[in-house]
């Protein structure tokens, strides 16, 4: 029922975005701005012969990143929330490099690390680690201490306490963490797929523009929205069975 | 006496800063005895250090002087099973009431073998079609109700309740006392019960403990032969009690 609502909106919001851009390719009638009607039939023929391996490459990435981002940055971000003398070591730490903007370091990585796989996912990694763990830090130092009275006056211990107490209270902020990352890692992860790479969108992309095949790019952009809506439809899902207790 | 729960000497300082002393006393050299299967009901104003003397009974607080100790041990949260009830129910608002309630078997690691136990004690507290609910889609009472069912299902050594009825409407206030009584004659818990309300503390406290308003002064214990006497509650004893135990208490005040 609920999500039968869901997906309506979407298709609502898919579908005026359609309209909106049918109009303005009438009203321009350039081969730079295609009708939605011909870059769709367009997908619908290429999406299995050549997007869906680029749109696979996309999303490993996307996701090696982000698994490396969680694992690393949620129990550092646990570790700086809990002990405040973690805190001050690491703070100083996350917050000179945290401004730096990640794509100023991409050259550095493209040679420290070359031009493969590693580089991009490390890319994505760097993006997506600095909001986890401070959404995970601030997350784990609002909990107010009278949460843990109930376990420690019965001797509970860490992992006891990490498992009744600070995993489900953090949840919700580290889902928003990473929601906020996620837009902004797949912007990233287009331009690093510009350089050394035959595969993924942000190459596909590009190649169909120096092509001059403005239906294939066209094609290439819809599908990398539909893979961000799909993961951002995935993080919902995720915060919807987990965090339900919040829903009112 | 054997497994009553024992104060000695107690003494809390907290680091404070901010008053420019590097220490600020809460309780000093303070000692209390509760008897084994009886309720003591600590009474006095804000400030006092009552919630801290839970605090330091239930293991919260670590950093203090003197001991306490339940039976001839020192107390300790690993070694024995402390029911500690906050104020404001300590339920955790990510966990169903049915998980909320067996939090603290499940952390003892008693849950599977108190399962059946739970449902006799949920139907006893009319809260057995509240089970998938979250604490925050429960009224004030109900909370309350899941609070005392957590806490008894355990069936602990000791039992802290820390202005566990304060929050609720007078007459729902009196109902949970009754429910709490029902549950405390089965067990007998040895319990401290802090409280603001003096007919709370009169009601229910075996003895009943003074705190003053400042540490430097002396706490003062009465013996209340009026506890759990429901056909005195509204009788003119209890009624002359409650005025001679608020009389003391605006006494210990004036003093400091």
């Amino acid at each position: 029922m609920r999500v039968g609502r869901i997906i309506v909106s979407y298709l609502t919001a898919a579908a005026f975005l359609c309209m909106l851009w049918t109009c303005v390719a009438y009203i321009m009638e350039l081969p730079i701005v295609p009708p939605p009607s011909r870059v769709l039939s367009r997908l619908v023929l290429v999406f299995f012969d050549s997007i869906a391996v680029h749109g696979a490459y996309s999303l490993f990435r996307i996701g090696a990143g982000l698994l490396m981002a969680v694992i690393i940055g949620y129990p550092l971000g646990v570790l700086m929330g809990y002990c405040r003398r973690v805190d001050r070591i690491l703070s100083p730490f996350v917050y000179l490099t945290y401004p730096i903007p990640k794509i100023a370091l991409l050259p550095i990585l493209m040679l420290l690390t070359g031009i493969g796989e590693l580089s991009k996912i490390l890319m994505i990694f760097l993006i997506i680690v600095f909001q986890v763990v401070i959404a995970v830090r601030d997350g784990v130092r609002a909990i107010p201490s009278e949460t843990y009275f109930p376990l420690r006056s019965l001797g509970a211990s860490f992992g006891q306490i990490l498992r009744h107490v600070i995993f489900p209270a953090v949840l919700p902020k580290f889902i928003t963490a990473i929601r906020v990352a996620m837009a902004t890692a797949v912007s990233v992860l287009f331009f690093t797929e510009t350089f050394g790479t035959q595969y993924g969108m942000g190459y596909y992309i590009m190649d169909a523009w120096l092509r001059v095949n403005y239906l294939d790019m066209y094609a290439g952009i819809v599908t990398l929205s539909a893979m961000g809506l799909s993961l951002f439809g995935l993080i919902d899902c995720f915060e919807h069975f987990t965090c339900h207790w919040q829903e009112r | 006496m054997e497994d009553s729960i024992k104060i000695e000497n107690l003494t809390v300082r907290y680091d404070d800063r901010s008053h420019k002393r590097d220490m600020n006393t809460i309780l000093n050299q303070f000692s209390l005895t509760v008897p084994k299967g009886t309720v003591c009901a600590i009474i006095g104003p804000s400030g006092c250090g009552k919630s801290t003397l839970l605090k330091v009974v239930a293991g919260l607080i670590q950093s203090s002087f003197g001991v306490v100790r339940f039976g001839d041990k020192p107390i300790n949260p690993k070694n024995f099973r402390i029911g500690f009830m906050p104020q404001n129910y300590g339920l955790l608002p990510w966990k169903s009431v049915h998980d909320n309630i067996l939090l603290g078997c499940q952390i003892k690691g008693i849950a599977k073998s108190r399962r059946a136990d739970m449902r006799s004690l949920c139907e006893r507290l009319h809260i057995e079609t509240l089970l998938d609910r979250y604490p925050h889609e429960l009224s004030g009472g109900q909370q309350q109700r899941v609070s005392l069912a957590r806490v008894f299902l355990l069936s602990p050594d000791v039992l802290l309740m820390d202005e566990p009825f304060s929050a609720l409407d007078a007459i729902t206030r009196d109902a949970m006392q009754e429910v709490f009584l029902d549950l405390w004659r089965g067990q007998s818990i040895t319990t401290l019960l802090v409280t603001h309300y003096v007919e709370e503390a009169l009601y229910l406290g075996d003895r009943i403990v003074i705190m003053p308003e400042r540490y430097t002064d002396a706490i003062t214990i009465i013996d209340n032969p009026l506890a759990r006497d429901k056909a005195q509650r509204m009788g003119q004893k209890f009624f002359s009690m409650s005025c001679a135990l608020r009389k003391k208490i605006i006494q210990m005040r004036s003093r400091s």
